[in-house]
């Protein structure tokens, strides 16, 4: 049977792939009744232990739980070789940019990139400039958006250099797959990924502060329980051993940022921060924040603490900068990149904007500054009053948009209800990032849109996740 | 250890016990109307008035009838007081404080949650009632279970027994406040209490029935219940039983720190050693009422206390 997408299970012809040839022998072996009860005991297990998370448009913010397949994604050991290698030369790339781009900016001089696409960008901090962070590290943790469209094509969607999510569902899936399946894992050789959470500890902790004195104190600052991701936060603090604080648990005493226990104040050194930028410093960013430290910027070009990601660092993944990312690796890793951009229409250019007013219905078209899978518009799935609002919207700020090709992702079969069916995933694979090495877990979080022929696999958008396994051996 | 985190852990336990009181509270006043069905309205009424919330019930309700009391006091979430509202609040704070919680204690708060939930989508039929209360009950015990059998003896559990128990020595003062009446009447005669389902209704909301006649072989006599629940350290309910447990755990967290007693620790010894000196006479000469709501603020002021020692807000 032919495939109109390349499937990763069977390709594009429809006979199985390698990756997935002990796989398939056992699913060969289980019946459909069998798949479904496992899938209702995943459910409850993700249920039992709160791994759920909130809708932000919600307003009684019920907590939901995003879908789990059973059905792992398959990538073999030498393809996710190949990836590993685009992916460290990316993230090499972005914080070589960030350090220039805060610096000399010679990316600037060099004409490579238009210095209003900086200097107007609100992702842009001047309060960075000039200064570098500890260990010069700018992203601890990034998270690179991938997608597959046929055998040997990969490309970057995006990359996620603020505060990436995701991670803690790659985690719980492996675990979820161990407890239901326990046999598959005895016969097929699965990469393990449970080092994460001490990998990511020791990558803080090579970042530490100045001021460090003795063991290095690590915290995770989350926004609390109402944000989407707060399962996640609770969860990294807990596997690191690091203290869950929130903004109104610290404040600055000293030079350092220190947080209220029970027995007095105590300084932290390194603040993995789940909160944006915007909302970190109410002195020197949004002066409304509630959820950050009055005076932490301070802090923190002094030397007293450790802020990961760096602030600003936003400025690396904007949308508008994406469709320079080429250039941008040729500039600073003087080889031509490994993994491929998706094709970027910049719609602030008029040549560009005509050509994509003119084909709405074939592009996806992102807003410049969205996320979340919020605010775009995906051509061929929109109807023609959807296209319609879009293109005033589109004319009347064409600076705020790009636009790039529906690509034809990849798919991984999912259980439906009459059995197993493909859909769309991309892969996020999870980076660690210290001043002397970088660690990449092997696989990552695939997500899958749950609906027939749908592109959008956001979680908030009803994408669910699936395992990620990379095989062990050739 | 945050001081928000503390107080999380004090207030989930203090959600928690006081969930699982209302819950035998209830089970205590249904039992009544169906043994003594002519008082109804009384009884429903004292337990109203012992959980302080007689006036936010008429301000959704105007009259007194079984199964919207119990609705009232079990699901519904605009009362900030009900079982469901209660859960709720306590698993929120756990899901604060998720780092400080085992994995058992985490998930049995977080699964008490969910079925409690599920059951209360839907109103409670009179049929339903004991079931659901049976239910809270066993719920509380894995809870508790789970705390006991899983949680490291640390600053984490501490914090959780003391905030327990300060909830329930206020949930006994309560119920013997609200029982004053005939508690006194009874006292006050010596004689031994006459239909006796009052003393039952007493001794039921404390899950203290069996234990009392056990203790006292059969005997009974308001004095003897007044003794067993104010000073009977043997008494898992009993106000005397709560202060020494506390004074234990203060102690233990002052250990856990190497620190000196803070104000706190002197002011819980204070209470438990005018307790220990504590007679029936005594009691009797003051006056009971005179006695509780002493006792209540003081109880109160513990807790206040506490939470300025171990910085519980900025």
């Amino acid at each position: 049977m032919e495939n109109s997408f390349f499937d990763e299970m069977t390709g594009f012809n429809g006979d199985l792939r390698t990756p997935y040839r002990e796989y398939s022998t056992w699913l060969d072996q289980v019946d459909l009744r069998t798949l479904k009860k496992k899938s209702r005991q995943a459910e409850a297990f993700f249920r039992k232990t709160g791994i759920t998370f909130n809708i932000y448009s919600d307003e009684d913010a019920e907590e939901r739980l995003i879908p789990f397949d059973l059905v792992p994604r398959i990538i073999s050991a030498s393809e996710w070789q190949r990836l590993k290698l685009g992916i460290e030369q990316r993230v090499r790339a972005i914080n070589s940019f960030l350090h220039d781009i805060y610096h000399q900016q010679e990316i600037i001089r060099a004409g490579i990139i238009p210095e209003n696409l900086i200097a107007n960008n609100d992702a842009f901090l001047p309060n960075m400039v000039g200064f570098s962070p500890p260990a010069g590290v700018y992203t601890h943790i990034v998270g690179v958006d991938l997608v597959r469209t046929n055998t040997d094509e990969f490309y970057v969607l995006e990359d996620n250099a603020r505060t990436p999510s995701g991670v803690s569902y790659m985690l719980e899936n492996r675990e979820t797959m161990l407890k239901v399946f326990p046999d598959l894992f005895s016969n097929i050789k699965v990469q393990p990924i449970s080092d994460y959470p001490a990998l990511l500890r020791k990558t803080l902790g090579r970042s530490a502060p100045a001021a460090t004195r003795g063991k290095v104190r690590v915290a995770v600052l989350t926004p609390g329980i109402h944000n989407s991701a707060y399962f996640e936060h609770a969860f990294l603090a807990e596997q690191m051993g690091a203290e869950l604080v929130e903004g109104h648990d610290l404040q600055i005493e000293n030079g350092r940022v220190v947080m209220r226990t029970t027995r007095g104040y105590e300084p932290i050194d390194v603040i993995y921060r789940r909160v944006d930028d915007n909302f970190l410093d109410p002195l020197n960013f949004n002066p409304e924040s509630q959820l950050g430290v009055a005076g932490i910027m301070d802090v923190y070009r002094s030397g007293g603490v450790t802020i990961a990601n760096a602030p600003g660092t936003g400025i690396a993944d904007d949308k508008a900068i994406y469709s320079y990312m080429p250039d941008i690796m040729e500039f600073y890793t003087g080889q031509s990149a490994i993994l491929n951009n998706v094709p970027t229409w910049r719609c602030s250019e008029t040549d560009s904007l005509a050509y994509v007013l003119e084909h709405l219905d074939e592009l996806v078209v992102k807003e410049v500054h969205g996320s979340g899978g919020y605010g775009m518009l995906v051509g061929p799935a929109a109807s023609k009053k959807e296209i319609a609002v879009f293109r005033k919207k589109l004319m009347s700020r064409p600076a705020a948009y790009i636009a790039q090709p529906t690509l034809a992702l990849s798919t991984v079969p999912i259980l439906s209800g009459s059995g197993l069916a493909p859909r769309h995933v991309d892969l996020r694979p999870f980076v660690l990032v210290s001043n002397d090495r970088i660690d990449i877990t092997p696989g990552g979080l695939t997500r899958v849109a749950m609906k027939k022929g749908s592109l959008v696999v956001n979680s908030s958008q009803g994408g669910g996740t699936k395992d990620t396994w990379v095989l062990e051996g050739p | 250890m945050l001081g928000r985190t503390a107080c999380d852990l004090f207030w989930m336990w203090r959600y928690l016990e006081r969930s699982e009181s209302t819950a035998r509270l209830v089970d205590a006043g249904f039992r009544l109307t169906l043994t003594r069905s002519q008082n109804t309205k009384k009884e429903w009424m004292s337990v109203l008035s012992t959980l302080s919330c007689t006036e936010a019930y008429f301000e959704r309700h105007d009259q007194i009838v079984t199964d919207k009391v119990v609705d009232f006091l079990i699901r519904d979430k605009t009362n900030p007081a009900s079982i469901m509202s209660m859960q709720t609040r306590a698993r929120e704070n756990a899901r604060r404080t998720r780092t400080a919680l085992t994995l058992d204690l985490w998930e049995a708060i977080n699964e008490a949650w969910i079925e409690l939930k599920q059951i209360c989508q839907r109103p409670i039929s009179n049929a339903g009632i004991p079931e659901i209360l049976a239910l809270i009950r066993r719920q509380a015990a894995i809870v508790c279970g789970c705390m006991h059998g899983t949680l490291l003896r640390n600053d984490i559990y501490y914090f959780c027994e003391i905030g327990r128990l300060i909830e329930r020595s206020d949930n006994t003062a309560r119920i013997l406040n609200a029982k004053y009446n005939t508690l006194v009447t009874t006292i006050a005669s010596g004689g031994a209490p006459d239909a006796n389902s009052q003393w039952d209704m007493l001794l039921r909301s404390l899950a203290a029935e069996r234990a009392f006649y056990w203790a006292h072989e059969g005997e009974s006599s308001a004095d003897l219940i007044a003794h067993f629940l104010i000073l009977n350290v043997e008494m898992p309910r009993s106000l005397a039983h709560s202060y020494r447990q506390l004074i234990l755990q203060l102690q233990s967290i002052n250990q856990h720190y190497g620190e000196d007693a803070p104000a706190s620790y002197r002011l819980a010894k204070a209470f438990d050693d005018r307790l220990r000196d504590l007679t029936i006479p005594a009691v009797k000469k003051l006056g009971l009422r005179t006695f509780l709501s002493g006792f209540m603020p003081n109880n109160a002021e513990l807790a206040r206390q506490i939470e300025i020692d171990y910085r519980f807000k900025a």
